[in-house]
């Protein structure tokens, strides 16, 4: 297991769980969760600075870019010109080229806009972006996100933050047969077994934020998922048995009293 | 002596009055912005930090300053 990495635009990571940093009720208890949950690689928003209120707390004072990855996420907009004009002022705030992209279509269940993403896709990566891409859980967009240059595919396991869990594993799992690229669940999940689950259907990692943000004890479900992700990963790696519909017995039939 | 030109410019969204030719430079070190933890637009254009010394700010001017903050 020691050399099992996840590995994204050629950067090895140890942890295969990757936390959002919004929703939290502050910043240090934010710091805490992502401790705890071991991950190495949080996502970010880009907003507007608090220029009346600058005794604000610094996300980079709680979360040290130089030792957890910032991944810069277009949350929040709802077109590829919105998009693309966020990553490239995350590039500038410190010359990240690893980002998310999330190009939402519908404000009710926030679905992406696949057409908007797969145009803004193309676009960033000819920029030089490497583009870790949030998607729908179709194969065939999947594929077509790969052929333009997408560095990661997200496929949704639900709506985003409605703690539904995977919904469609028939799709992950032909994701996952047909792309080499790493496959990471993001939004949607609820609890540490949906973590497992989504490991367990041979994905490279997932993204969770609102299931342990909004858990009723935030700290105790980042080390769930830290080992819900660790458990999925493993069972995974460790083949499970084929399945039947009729017992076998797990005691030996000779020499029964 | 000379009454000094007061311009109008926009800074992340609000209105706000300052003197004429002061640069961006002058200009964000009195907001106290710290520069390595944000990214800077003039007029929808990423503005390289390196040459905020040579801008001027110009009437009606649309500023804006970002940073990263907690999210999905």
């Amino acid at each position: 297991m020691v050399n099992d990495k996840l590995i994204i635009d050629k950067k090895k990571f140890n942890s295969r769980l990757i936390v959002g940093t919004g929703k939290y009720k502050s910043m240090a208890e934010c710091a805490k969760a992502i401790k705890l949950s071991g991950a190495e690689i949080v996502t970010v928003a880009v907003r507007r600075v608090n220029i009346s209120d600058k005794k604000k707390p610094l996300l980079m004072d709680y979360i040290d870019p130089k030792k957890i990855t910032y991944l810069p996420n277009t949350a929040g907009c709802f077109n590829s010109e919105e998009a693309l004009r966020t990553l490239r002022l995350a590039r500038e705030i410190g010359g990240w080229k690893l980002v998310k992209l999330e190009v939402l279509g519908d404000k009710k269940n926030l679905f992406p806009d696949m057409i908007e993403t797969l145009k803004s896709t193309e676009v960033l990566t000819r920029e030089g972006f490497r583009v870790m891409v949030y998607c729908n859980d179709d194969p065939l967009m999947a594929k077509r996100l790969e052929n333009v240059g997408a560095c990661a595919i997200m496929p949704l396991a639900a709506p985003i933050g409605s703690g539904l869990g995977i919904q469609n594993t028939t799709n992950i799992k032909i994701i996952r047969s047909q792309t080499k690229l790493p496959l990471i669940i993001d939004a949607g999940l609820g609890q540490a077994s949906d973590a497992a689950i989504a490991m367990e259907l041979g994905c490279d990692g997932v993204l969770a934020n609102t299931a342990i943000a909004k858990a009723k004890k935030p700290f105790q479900m980042a080390l769930a998922f830290k080992n819900g992700v660790i458990a999925g990963r493993q069972s995974y790696l460790a083949g499970r048995i084929e399945k039947s519909i009729y017992g076998s017995a797990s005691s030996p039939k000779t020499g029964i009293i | 002596m000379k009454k000094i030109k007061k311009i109008k410019i926009k800074l992340n969204g609000k209105f706000s009055t300052i003197n004429e030719n002061l640069s961006l430079s002058i200009f964000l070190k009195e907001l106290k912005i710290p520069l390595k933890k944000v990214a800077i637009e003039l007029n929808q254009e990423i503005i390289d930090k390196n040459n905020l010394k040579t801008i001027k700010l110009k009437n009606n001017d649309k500023i804006e300053i970002v940073h990263f903050i907690g999210g999905g």
